[in-house]
């Protein structure tokens, strides 16, 4: 190898410069420094650097964007390594400042798991909670209905990892409301589970109620907040396809006056409105909080009751604290069907539909009463609560080498709390003094224990 | 939908501690505790005029 000694090279004519030929290999030496200071380097279109490039910043060569890799490619963060956002920049998903966690969903059974009173009941004319718990249905003299709870196997909200849906189907129409008519979906929060959206204070928090939602009808409906002093903030939602399962994200405005009461009662409860007659529709959407005007539940109305083709269906419902969109919408927060029982448990408890299930055992005192059948509550109640059973003749009382059945048709209640009850039973020809045990005779009885809001 | 009202004495029991009503067709004993939605219920129903039976 020869060496040419030269302080400069430049171009013998014009202004290009080449070095070597195409196929050359041009090394410059360990130790060696390439300085380009104030030059402009045009590199080809792809560069290769199998070891490591330095650099304080990398910016797109024109515009505002530039690709990191091709699909497919992998970018290892190695441990220890931090990635900051500036506190800014958008795109990193649920932020501790944007995303306030809670340990379990607010919405209870939000993913319609839980069926205790019955998976499916029909002929339903009158509102109350009849078959996917927490679920509550108002239905105001607005047509017949057949609630059930929906096994889903396919569609969007199942591939969304919803197994089960809340459905109601409309079996006797009502096309031509009466102005008091009403029809509405709705679930109810304690006011001690809802302190977090700081209602009533400067620092009062916004509300997004996400939910799967599919029906025949397609349109605008609308999704109404009421607090624990009646007023309401509304906002509405659009059904695009009909019988297509779609996500739909409300938003709420936050409201610095009237605090939810920190208590056990109704604080919070949110409303799908689904029908309703003149006195409900001739108003405005709400969409800051105001006293609750009837006119306004149901502007957006999708006249669910005009059709027995007619069905709307809902799952993965949840309520957060904040503002969000399907860009930032935190996850749903699924549970365990242990956890989701339990805290159904807090607002309705059935025992029974098992033979030979025991209520515990209680003394006789008379010929016909044994008492103090204590049965302790798994779950402490939100209140005490109501009592409710199968025939008495589904009960029996064993004891004395005999299997009694119960005479009475109501099983007692005695010092019932939110802890459990002390029942008491009629009997006949029962031997004072022996101890009784109440059980089921067949899978047909059963005592239920309901302190819902 | 509350179609009756009765109070309800336990078996054990001197005086009524509880409502028995029928609410949407099925029977209950309804304790006379404000926080139960049921009680709240028939306090309203009663308000609209109808009326709670005595204890047998």
């Amino acid at each position: 190898m020869s060496t040419l000694n030269v302080d400069k090279v430049d171009p013998s004519t014009g202004t290009d410069l080449e070095i070597g030929t195409s196929g050359d290999t041009i090394t410059i030496p360990s130790g060696a420094t390439l300085t380009t200071t104030s030059a402009t380097l045009n590199l080809p279109t792809t560069i290769t650097a199998t070891t490591e490039v330095k650099t304080n910043k990398v910016s797109p060569a024109t515009g505002t964007a530039f690709a990191l890799g091709d699909s497919g490619d992998t970018f290892t963060v190695p441990s220890g390594a931090t990635i900051v956002n500036s506190g800014t920049a958008t795109g990193f998903g649920i932020t501790q400042t944007s995303f306030l966690p809670t340990a379990a969903p607010l919405i209870v059974n939000g993913d319609m798991a839980v069926a205790q009173r019955a998976t499916s009941s029909t002929g339903l004319t009158g509102s109350g909670y009849f078959t996917v718990d927490r679920m509550h249905w108002q239905n105001d003299t607005l047509g017949t209905w057949t609630q059930i709870q929906e096994a889903q196997t396919s569609g969007d909200a199942f591939d969304a990892g919803f197994a089960t849906a809340f459905r109601v189907d409309c079996t006797t129409a009502d096309a031509s409301p009466a102005a008091a008519d009403f029809l509405q979906f709705h679930y109810v929060l304690e006011g001690q589970d809802v302190q977090m959206f700081k209602k009533g204070t400067s620092n009062a928090e916004t509300y997004t109620v996400a939910f799967w939602v599919k029906s025949n009808k397609t349109g605008t409906a609308q999704v109404n907040l009421y607090d624990d002093k009646s007023r309401i903030c509304s906002g509405t939602y659009t059904i695009s396809s009909g019988d297509t399962w779609e996500h739909k994200i409300v938003t709420f405005a936050a409201d610095t006056t009237n605090a939810i009461d920190n208590d056990n009662s109704a604080g919070l409860e949110i409303g799908w409105a689904l029908d309703a007659g003149s006195n409900y529709t001739s108003g405005t959407v709400a969409t800051a909080w105001e006293t609750k005007a009837a006119t306004d539940e149901s502007v957006e109305n999708l006249s669910l009751g005009d059709s027995t083709s007619n069905d709307w269906a809902i799952t993965g419902i949840q309520l957060e604290v904040g503002t969000y969109t399907s860009a930032d919408l935190p996850p749903f927060r699924h549970e365990s069907y242990g956890d989701n029982f339990s805290r159904c448990q807090r607002y309705f408890q059935q025992r029974g539909k098992v033979a030979r299930i025991g209520y515990g055992a209680g003394s006789c005192h008379t010929s016909t009463v044994v008492s103090g059948c204590t049965i302790f509550f798994p779950v402490e109640m939100r209140a005490t609560p109501s009592q409710s059973q199968s025939a008495s003749t589904e009960f029996y009382l064993t004891g004395s080498g005999q299997n009694q059945v119960c005479q009475s048709d109501t099983l007692g209640n005695e010092g019932i709390s939110t802890m459990g009850v002390t029942t008491s039973a009629v009997g006949t020809s029962l031997a004072v003094g022996n101890c009784y045990w109440l059980n089921t005779v067949d899978g047909d009885g059963y005592i239920e224990w309901s302190a819902e809001l | 939908m509350i179609t009756s009202a009765k109070y309800w004495k336990n078996v054990t029991e001197e005086e009524a501690h509880s409502i028995k009503a029928v609410i949407n067709g099925v029977s209950c004993l309804v304790p006379m505790d404000n926080e139960n939605t049921d009680y709240q219920n028939i306090l309203k129903w009663v308000a609209e005029g109808n009326v709670i039976e005595e204890a047998d």
